[in-house]
């Protein structure tokens, strides 16, 4: 086993997915079968290798500090699902 | 001939001479969407007042008003932002999403007159191959009934085929482009990475998503390309390169070119009757004047594994955002916020995209990141290795999109892993950041089409334009379309 029940609730629960007792158990056979098959990199030495994070690694990617129109109040929580006009609103934390 | 066959190219040449005008031509592509797709279901939504606007405005254009693709009506990949209509991703998530904005390859085909006539259908979160795991519609091919469009951009591909638009824009993360154009016998190109601006674009794996066009032959092909390529100061990725005129390329005759074939991607697993037409494509370029090498890519057989490791640790990520606070579905019943996350998350998104947030989110994980996320990134480097070696041989590779034609709905339903190796041949080209194209190139028994796949070293979509250009002319089934 690559991956146990406990570990795939364990994830879910980073990832913020709830994952009822059917789909539990199916998503860790899946992963388990997927962990497996990606396991056949291990047979490639990859001691001395770097890391490809990006096809094309750009930095410092600077454009010139202009003022620009940027969405309006409105426009930024016209999509929320719950807002008062001026704040996005959410359950309470504290 | 009815308008809505035309390519873009003949469409022009008719629009420009007023012979047709933009408003007969988007109606002619409005009416064809409402006999046929019912059944062809590209469309998640179709926007028939704004489009016929404009082409109104189309045509009112004179002179330099008139952009290149002036009058042209086109579809969208429904996971790209356009503003003021709902783009959904393919997700419950972002049913009621109204973007605020318009990704930059939406504005720059609209500041080019082009005509958006609506938002295609495809796999929740351009995850799948072949756009079943679209919460909404699940295109089906053109040329068969009850066979899979190919995915994830597979409403893309089948509005093109079925003559619904003249051209569309699609996403390629692992062949989401070019495996649904092979699928549905249209052309279509994966552009190098950062050739063309992600802004707008709902990300996946951003480090492998990429923009680029469909369209029924390659020099549509090469007209979408003119407008869509190119630096974008609100993409920190694109590339600051001169962009050359595309359509320059489509030379006849290969004289000069070396095209190299891949001798992993011809073993087993792969159907007949795709390697004959891939290999036929090679002998009519031969005979055109190509010279034809052999060369390896000795570890084409790690790239699935590299890819299912990769896009789904930059998918978790990139969903995380994904929470019902700020946009997209919200459970309005959770007491907690935590709880509002979960219930949230757990009702908008479909098995496929949790499957591959967990397998990301264990893959980046304390204690797994270097046994599985940087293994992966250096097997990255390796693969990227190869094609650097190959193209120190050849100009371009060829070799299949796919290693079948296009299947039944369901065929591939309950193991992912078989899925996930149905896209052995297109994923590497994501990992290296280079370009792909797939043209077709003939059919299977079963009238089934096959598409040949170019590859080509980092900005060098010109060759691939030429290569493709020439299997187009001789191999004869460019102008074949579906009847429907």
């Amino acid at each position: 086993m690559k991956i146990t029940r406990e570990e795939v609730e364990h994830v879910a629960n980073l990832a913020r997915l709830n994952l009822n007792r059917q789909e539990l158990v199916k998503m860790t056979e899946q992963l388990d079968n997927l962990l497996s098959y990606v396991a056949k990199l291990d047979e490639l030495d990859t001691k001395d290798i770097k890391p490809t994070t990006h096809a094309f690694s750009i930095s410092n990617a600077f454009r010139d500090d202009t003022v620009q129109d940027s969405l309006t109040q409105k426009e930024a929580l016209a999509n929320c699902p719950k807002q008062n006009g001026e704040c996005f609103i959410v359950p309470r934390i504290i | 001939m009815y308008p809505y066959e035309l390519t873009i190219g003949q469409a022009l040449e008719k629009l420009n001479s007023k012979e047709l005008s933009s408003r007969e031509l988007t109606l002619s592509c409005l009416d064809r969407i409402a006999d046929i797709d019912g059944h062809i279901k590209a469309f998640i939504s179709v926007n028939r007042d704004y489009a016929l606007a404009m082409a109104d405005k189309a045509d009112a254009a004179k002179g330099d008003e008139r952009g290149v693709l002036c009058g042209i009506p086109v579809s969208i990949k429904d996971l790209l932002c356009t503003k003021g209509i709902a783009t959904t991703c393919g997700s419950k998530i972002l049913e009621n999403f109204i973007p605020p904005y318009s990704a930059t390859v939406v504005d720059r085909l609209e500041q080019e007159g082009a005509v958006i006539l609506g938002k295609t259908s495809m796999d929740e979160f351009a995850m799948g191959s072949t756009s079943e795991t679209c919460a909404f519609k699940v295109p089906e091919n053109p040329w068969r009934r009850g066979y899979v469009a190919g995915g994830s951009s597979g409403g893309s591909a089948a509005s093109v085929a079925a003559c619904e638009c003249l051209a569309s824009l699609g996403s390629d993360t692992g062949g989401s482009i070019r495996q649904p154009a092979s699928l549905c016998g249209v052309v279509g190109m994966k552009p190098t990475y950062g050739r063309v601006s992600r802004y707008g674009l709902v990300a996946y794996a951003s480090s492998l998503d990429q923009v680029g066009p469909f369209s029924r032959d390659v020099r549509d092909c090469a007209l979408m390309m003119n407008v869509i390529a190119g630096y974008d100061t609100k993409d920190s990725t694109s590339v600051q390169r001169a962009k050359p005129d595309y359509t320059q390329s489509l030379i006849t005759g290969m004289k000069g070119v070396k095209i190299g074939i891949p001798k992993e991607y011809f073993g087993a697993g792969l159907d007949p009757e795709v390697e004959a037409v891939v290999r036929k494509g090679a002998a009519l370029l031969q005979e055109a004047g190509a010279e034809i090498v052999d060369v390896s890519l000795p570890h084409t057989d790690y790239c699935v594994a590299v890819y299912y490791l990769i896009a789904p640790a930059e998918a978790s990520s990139n969903l995380a955002r994904y929470d019902g606070v700020l946009y997209g579905y919200r459970d309005m019943t959770a007491e907690s916020l935590i709880d509002m996350y979960k219930e949230s998350r757990s009702a908008g998104f479909g098995a496929e995209v949790k499957r591959r947030i967990l397998l990301g989110t264990y893959a980046l994980s304390s204690g797994y990141y270097d046994a599985y996320y940087k293994k992966a990134s250096q097997v990255r480097t390796i693969i990227t290795n190869d094609f650097k070696k190959a193209f120190e041989l050849c100009d371009v590779l060829i070799s299949p999109v796919a290693p079948s034609p296009a299947w039944k709905f369901g065929e591939k339903g309950d193991d992912p892993l078989e899925m996930y190796l149905s896209d052995i041949f297109s994923i590497s080209a994501n990992l290296a950041g280079i370009p792909g194209i797939s043209v077709p190139g003939g059919f299977s028994r079963e009238g089934l089409p096959i598409g040949i796949q170019l590859q080509g070293p980092h900005f060098k979509e010109e060759v691939l334009f030429r290569v493709a250009y020439n299997i187009e002319k001789s191999a004869g089934v460019s102008d074949k379309r579906p009847v429907l």
